[in-house]
């Protein structure tokens, strides 16, 4: 009956879907007063129902209900809670069916808490919210139903891959999710601008929380992914260039690009073309992300089953979406009246320069990532791109990205002078120059790349505080602490990166039990392996005794896992934090006479990377709240004028 | 705002052409999109279409016995005179549960099973054959997959109907479903 | 005119810009695009030493041995045609057995040993590498 009840609440879901798409036009065929008293409701009910539709499989996996047939496939009873839980959308029908909540939902709280816009405006973004909520609906409910049911019933679940088997995997797709999807709100405020020709900074000023809140979700999103990565996988890296990591990689450079440019449409109504151009290319690249990863037309190291159908019906709205808003981009926009002018040394030029530089990177990351596909498709020949390519390209860009950053935050808007602004950057140059004579003076020559890295994170982590220099720290607003805080976290984040790949130590051997071996500021014994079990499965786990200089010894147990369902083996790295950098174990196999290899990594402050992203999320929160906050103040004083 | 009218027309004809190039851009990128998904060799169909077996002789392979009751299945086997189907199943796949009632149905029609049991052990297909039915005549266990690879199979399940001097004449991808069993039928029926 | 002349110039810078990261993206791909390559494929046309490609092909049965240094491992990749001896060192991935399909990424050195860096992970006995799933692993029996 729950299956039963979850497909219900989704087909009437799908039907209200359809109601408030038509609602929509006929208002906007009209004159459009009225309607949205009228679709409000249909919208945050349908948010409602499909919530409830996903509780229901929640529910299913939580019960393990082996006669529906995505539990039987991906669920064992023998799970620990959480693992069944995230089961739920640990395989393709549930996090599809996850995706179309958030889209429903987020249109609800649009539908609740949109007060900025005109009415026309907000008819025309729900309808438009609607017509993509449509094509998602017959996705999921045509061509992957999760509430299947098998007949007969299964006696035992197939179990969920054990790489997915971890808690830090559990909670990062649904957090990607609502960043992919919480940029269908942009989408549609674009489209609805469109149909409006209602395009300024009010539009502008009601799409950015928005933008915001889903750009807040990807930096968490693709951190923790990347954390996963690292410490799951055992090989030591952070970031793959992976087609999945790209995936979610390109939604979040778009989405940045468009953080900035709203910023400037705010303010100085400027870059109104531009800006609904990348709403429509931000979500296009969420839902291109989406079928890239599900459609197995790239497979990489986590793509998931593959299904022609589904790659078919995916490719179809994708056509429909995109090409549907780009065409209407095509003979709108150019009714839309042309924004203010601006002089090029200003704030809002840094902020071009910033959108070039962001869309370069999105290029070059899309065409590295589509090249295989494209080249496959003219001569045959198979070729993968990899990291070379993309450290290579993406890499000096990122750096110019990184050094417009310092300077953006640091110009007036409308004009400037760059006597003034020299005066200004003197401070970070000067400490910029300090971390080069740091580095030549006590490392050995490093790569250019982690070189300019370094330098430029010394410097940017400088001139990122230096908004606030001579300010009164207590009345300046709270999304310039946001902004300080974030463009800080790049800093942060850039100094890991490039302390990662220029100062890691990495030993392979084949140690005896008894054996030392020196990585880092570590030495490290291997003490012999020993077989343990866990719930599901076997594992062989290494003993280390780790000791640093005359400190305290610890133990670290690698292991080498074996899943009994399905059959798979993994490799558990250990990992020791310390202050400034990790030391990273891992148990290979053993040559039977009582040798194991083993690889240890010495990676020094790799942790800011990861640090460095929080602080990114947090500048984000900060503004976020600050920009609410400040909205709502505004409109309080309106309604007393 | 005095400009040449000439050039005033020029510029306003290369805007409205440039507002159409990112439609024409991402036109591209659906092209080549279709193109991989229904020709490319990483696309589902390539995976999906007859395995370049299907006239030639079933390659050589030899599996020792699952099941301790019941003989092993080499490819000698499978030139008996007869046509055959050849199963590739394991217990811990799911669509295998779903095929096994047309499996049965096929043998109750009197057509003759040989199956390979991929990565299984043997008492989990013993537990399996329990639970969903056994129309099996030989199981051969695969535990390395090498059968699998050597039929070009990716995985499970897949069935092969072979002649009587062990040709492969069909693959079938995927679990049987009820409509697949006519397909099947047919298969054999032109294999005799 | 001002107004134009602005606008003209920040399209010109844009399309600069994109022209640029285009040649940028293309001199990138030429230079790191890895090929896909089986044994039969480098017998039939030599691939230079230090390039980098993939080797795909089947791990032939008994070549599996372990170098004295202990991680270390030397095998040989075979398809229906041909074998390529691979040297590889590192921690094996799972499911890397004798007989069973592999992609190795790295290049040739000068004595046609495959040097490789990674050989990619298989994380479940479903998953067949998509440029494996049209290699004649064994090649005709009736040879």
């Amino acid at each position: 009956m729950i299956a039963e009840a979850g497909l219900a609440a989704l087909w009437l879901a799908a039907a209200l879907c359809g109601l408030q798409l038509v609602f929509g036009v006929m208002a906007l065929r009209s004159d459009g007063s009225g309607a949205v008293s009228a679709i409000r409701p249909v919208a945050i009910v349908q948010g409602l129902l499909t919530l409830f539709s996903f509780a229901m499989l929640v529910w299913l996996f939580l019960r393990t209900d082996l006669s529906v047939e995505l539990v039987a496939a991906n669920s064992h009873s023998a799970k620990p809670w959480l693992y069944k839980f995230s089961g739920t959308w640990g395989n393709h029908e549930g996090s599809m069916l996850l995706w179309v909540a958030i889209l429903a939902l987020s249109g609800s709280l649009v539908a609740m808490f949109e007060s900025r816009l005109k009415e026309r405006t907000l008819t025309a973004t729900l309808a438009a919210q609607a017509a993509i909520g449509i094509g998602f609906y017959a996705f999921l409910i045509f061509a992957s139903n999760p509430f299947a049911r098998l007949s007969p019933a299964a006696p035992e679940g197939r179990g969920l891959n054990p790489l997915l088997q971890d808690p830090g995997l559990a909670f990062h797709p649904p957090t990607l999710y609502v960043g992919y999807v919480g940029l269908s709100i942009a989408f549609s405020f674009a489209v609805g601008a469109l149909l409006t020709r209602d395009v300024g900074p009010t539009f502008a000023r009601a799409m950015r929380p928005w933008v915001l809140a889903s750009w807040i979700f990807l930096t968490i999103g693709i951190a923790a992914g990347s954390y996963w990565a690292y410490y799951e996988l055992g090989w030591g890296g952070w970031w793959f260039w992976d087609p999945v990591e790209n995936a979610s990689l390109m939604p979040w450079l778009a989405a940045t690009a468009l953080l900035h440019s709203v910023t400037v449409l705010a303010t100085r109504d400027a870059l109104r073309a531009w800006t609904i151009m990348l709403a429509v290319v931000a979500f296009s690249m969420s839902m291109l992300g989406t079928f890239l990863v599900r459609s197995g037309v790239l497979t990489s190291v986590h793509a998931f089953a593959v299904d022609p159908q589904r790659g078919t019906f995916i490719l179809g709205l994708l056509i429909l979406y995109i090409g549907g808003a780009l065409a209407l981009y095509a003979m709108r926009v150019g009714t839309v009246r042309e924004g203010s002018q601006f002089e090029f040394v200003s704030r809002e030029g840094a902020l071009v320069a910033n959108n070039l530089l962001l869309s370069a990177i999105l290029g070059i990351v899309l065409i590295g990532t589509l090249y295989p596909l494209g080249v496959e498709a003219v001569t045959g020949e198979q070729l993968s791109v990899g990291p070379p390519y993309f450290n290579a390209t993406a890499g000096p860009l990122a750096l110019l990205l990184v050094a417009a950053m310092a300077i953006g935050p640091l110009l007036r808007w409308r004009r400037d002078q760059w006597r003034n602004v020299m005066g200004r950057i003197s401070l970070p140059v000067l400490v910029a120059a300090l971390a080069l004579m740091g580095l030549v003076l006590l490392t050995s020559p490093i790569g250019i790349l982690p070189m300019l890295g370094l330098i430029l994170a010394a410097g940017v982590a400088a001139a990122s505080i230096a908004p606030l220099w001579k300010r009164n720290l207590r009345r300046t607003p709270m999304f310039v602490y946001g902004m300080v805080i974030a463009h800080l976290g790049i800093a942060v984040s850039m100094a890991g990166m490039a302390f990662e790949s220029a100062f890691s130590e990495e030993v392979l051997v084949a140690a005896s039990p008894g054996e030392t071996h020196e990585v880092g500021p570590y030495a490290v014994t291997f003490d012999g392996t020993r077989p343990v079990a866990g719930a599901n499965w076997t594992a062989v786990e290494g003993g280390l005794t780790v000791q640093r200089g005359e400190g305290e010894a610890f133990v670290l147990t690698p292991q080498s896992r074996m899943f009994s369902s399905p059959q798979t083996e993994t490799n558990e790295a250990a990992i020791r934090t310390a202050w400034n950098g990790q030391l990273y174990t891992v148990l290979g196999s053993s040559d039977g006479a009582g040798r194991s290899q083993l690889r240890l990594w010495w990676k020094p402050f790799v942790t800011l990377i990861w640090l460095g992203a929080l602080l990114i999320a947090l500048g984000g929160l900060l503004s976020l709240i600050g920009r609410v906050r400040r909205e709502r103040r505004t409109m309080e004083r309106e309604a007393w004028a | 705002m005095s400009t040449d009218p000439a050039i005033e027309k020029q510029t306003a004809a290369m805007k409205r052409f440039i507002l159409w190039v990112p439609l024409a851009i991402a036109a591209i990128f659906f092209g080549f999109f279709a193109y991989a998904l229904y020709f490319g060799n990483s696309s589902p169909q390539q995976r999906a279409i007859e395995s370049q077996l299907i006239g030639e002789p079933m390659p050589e392979f030899a599996l020792e016995p699952s099941l301790a009751s019941r003989p092993g299945l080499s490819s000698a086997d499978l030139a008996t005179g007869e046509p055959r189907l050849v199963n590739f199943f394991a217990s811990w796949c799911v669509p295998c549960i779903a095929e096994a009632p047309q499996l049965m149905q096929l043998r109750d029609a009197g057509v003759a099973i040989d199956a390979i049991a991929v990565r299984d052990r043997p008492q989990d297909v013993y537990a399996f054959l329990e639970r969903w039915g056994d129309p099996y005549e030989r199981i051969g266990a695969d535990t390395q997959s090498e059968a699998q690879l050597a039929l070009g199979s990716s995985g499970v399940p897949e069935t092969f109907v072979v002649d009587g001097d062990g040709v492969i004449v069909h693959q079938h991808i995927g679990d049987i479903r009820p409509e697949h069993v006519p397909e099947i039928l047919a298969a054999l029926e032109n294999a005799r | 005119m001002r107004a134009k002349h602005q606008r003209l110039t920040l399209a010109i810078i844009a399309i600069v810009a994109v022209v640029a990261a285009g040649f940028l993206a293309l001199f990138g791909l030429r230079d790191n695009a890895a090929l896909f390559r089986t044994p039969a494929e480098i017998s039939a046309e030599p691939v230079p030493a230090g390039q980098a490609f993939r080797l795909g092909g089947m791990v032939a049965q008994g070549s599996i041995e372990e170098l004295p240094d202990g991680v270390s491992i030397r095998f040989l990749v075979q398809d229906a045609e041909a074998q390529v001896p691979v040297v590889y060192a590192g921690i094996t991935p799972d499911l890397f057995a004798e007989n069973s399909g592999v992609v190795a990424e790295g290049a040739l050195d000068a004595n046609g040993v495959f040097v490789a860096d990674h050989i990619l992970a298989k994380h479940d006995e479903n998953y067949m590498p998509p440029e494996l799933a049209d290699v004649d692993l064994v090649g005709d029996p009736r040879q």
